[in-house]
């Protein structure tokens, strides 16, 4: 009897439909997050993440709407996030059907908001989204989708994050992601390390052998990938399986 | 049957409201003394704080019209928060006063391992229960949390083990809980959602 690891799809969206891309450029539609969301729940997914990538202030009502939409199909937990930057946009979000909410750019300009997040909804809800690139010998923060360098080491900055009162780490490879060419282990293993809370690796998804590698290697609590499930390229309940197989505690759902 | 959610300003209703019409069950919230008195059974989720639940069923003057309910024989289920406000005191807030159906206390689960203890975890039972009629063994339920009850006497039908052996499922009489999340645990967790009902349904 331990703890399983989990698997987490994940659901990029405009705030209504979802989008995929590599590195949030060449974006398309795939598909409708509440259907997704259906479909994952039945094939076994532990856990969902949805994220608003436009995060623009004239979308909100309709991601709050996709949302409710998506919380509506779960009998899972449901994490949401993108452009949270103060207590009552999280107040929102966890109000419209959300177990989680993630925070990043704005937790990194204004850290004490994590604090308030915590001290509101209990850090348990607080999900700390990291997106980090390799340079040269370390790994650096970025924000804005990405876009935008901070200077901040992403491992020093995790370990501030979960001192503030993020409950949870999501850390995306930018140099991974979308890549298919596995999950960076090394980022996952270091940031592992460096705090006490669980973290979701992200970023690299591919084949089941990526998955044990970064749960094995990577020390990683969760793993997440989005567009390998979206597109059929691999089964939840056959990944699930071979984890299975290979000694790693999961939640089999027959 | 008449099924009531209290309504306390936080925790996680509409999951519940969610998981219960899954089953075929319309419930209604319950915010006020009166409200509480009216119902075949109550519910009480929790998601958060310790204190701040305790602080919000005081401002509301719902603290003794639940334990009123309970001493009545209306069935209780208590969710995550919802069974660690049926404890006498906690970690999370020393000074804050609970329910106190069971005298023990809930404690800050030892750093021994991650926390908080969030995800999929297993249960050990400690004895047959109504609760868990009809459960797998070996299924999985969603936990989130940092605290738990390490000891609820007899009325600790199951056990999780994270850091520490703590209380996962609680049955005695009229009163139920469970430290996972049944509303977010799949078939496993309808299944208790749906025992809890058919033993209100008995009762009512």
């Amino acid at each position: 009897m331990s703890l399983a690891r989990r698997i987490i799809p994940c659901l990029d969206t405009d705030g209504e439909r979802v989008v995929k891309g590599v590195n949030f450029v060449n974006l398309r539609d795939a598909g409708d997050p509440a259907a997704l969301a259906a479909r994952y729940n039945i094939e076994g997914a532990d856990e969902l993440v949805v994220l608003d990538i436009a995060a623009s202030r004239d979308h909100r009502p309709t991601f709050l709407e996709t949302i409710r939409r998506v919380a509506a199909e779960l009998a899972i937990p449901l994490t949401a996030g993108g452009g949270v930057a103060n207590v009552d946009e999280g107040r929102a979000i966890l109000r419209a059907g959300a177990d989680k909410l993630t925070v990043n750019t704005a937790a990194i300009r204004n850290p004490p908001l994590l604090t308030a997040l915590a001290a509101e909804f209990g850090s348990q809800a607080v999900v700390l989204a990291i997106d980090a690139k390799r340079v040269g010998d370390r790994w650096e923060a970025f924000v804005r989708g990405g876009s935008e360098p901070t200077g901040i080491d992403a491992v020093a900055w995790a370990r501030q994050g979960v001192e503030c009162g993020a409950g949870e780490i999501l850390i995306t490879s930018m140099d991974k992601d979308g890549t298919r060419s596995g999950f960076d282990c090394p980022l996952t293993a270091a940031i592992s390390r460096a705090v006490s809370v669980p973290v979701i690796a992200s970023g690299g998804a591919d084949t089941p052998d990526t998955f044990l590698e970064v749960f094995r290697e990577g020390r990683a609590d969760a793993a997440l990938a989005a567009s390998i499930f979206h597109d059929s390229i691999q089964g939840l309940g056959a990944l699930k399986r071979y984890l299975g197989e290979n000694g790693v505690s999961v939640r089999q759902t027959g | 049957m008449n099924i009531a959610l209290v309504e306390y300003g936080a925790g996680n209703l509409p999951s519940v409201e969610r998981a219960l019409a899954r089953l075929g069950v319309q419930s209604r919230r319950a915010s006020s003394p009166e409200a509480l008195a009216d119902c075949d059974a109550l519910i009480l989720p929790g998601v958060g704080h310790f204190g701040a639940l305790m602080r919000s069923l005081g401002e509301r003057a719902l603290v003794k019209p639940l334990q009123d309910a309970v001493s009545r024989g209306t069935p209780l289920l208590g969710i995550c928060l919802g069974l660690q406000a049926m404890f006498a005191t906690s970690d999370e807030a020393p000074g804050d006063v609970g329910l106190a159906l069971f005298p023990q206390k809930v404690s800050a689960l030892p750093p021994a391992d991650r926390l908080p203890h969030m995800g999929w975890n297993q249960l050990r039972r400690a004895r047959p229960s109504k609760l868990l009629e009809g459960v797998p063994q070996d299924a999985y339920f969603y936990f989130a949390h940092s605290y738990a009850a390490l000891d609820a006497g007899e009325a600790g039908v199951a056990f999780c083990d994270h850091c520490a052996p703590f209380v996962a499922a609680i049955e005695q009489g009229n009163i139920f809980a469970t430290q996972f999340h049944p509303e977010k645990s799949g078939p496993a967790g309808a299944q208790i959602l749906s025992n809890f009902l058919r033993h209100a349904g008995g009762k009512g």
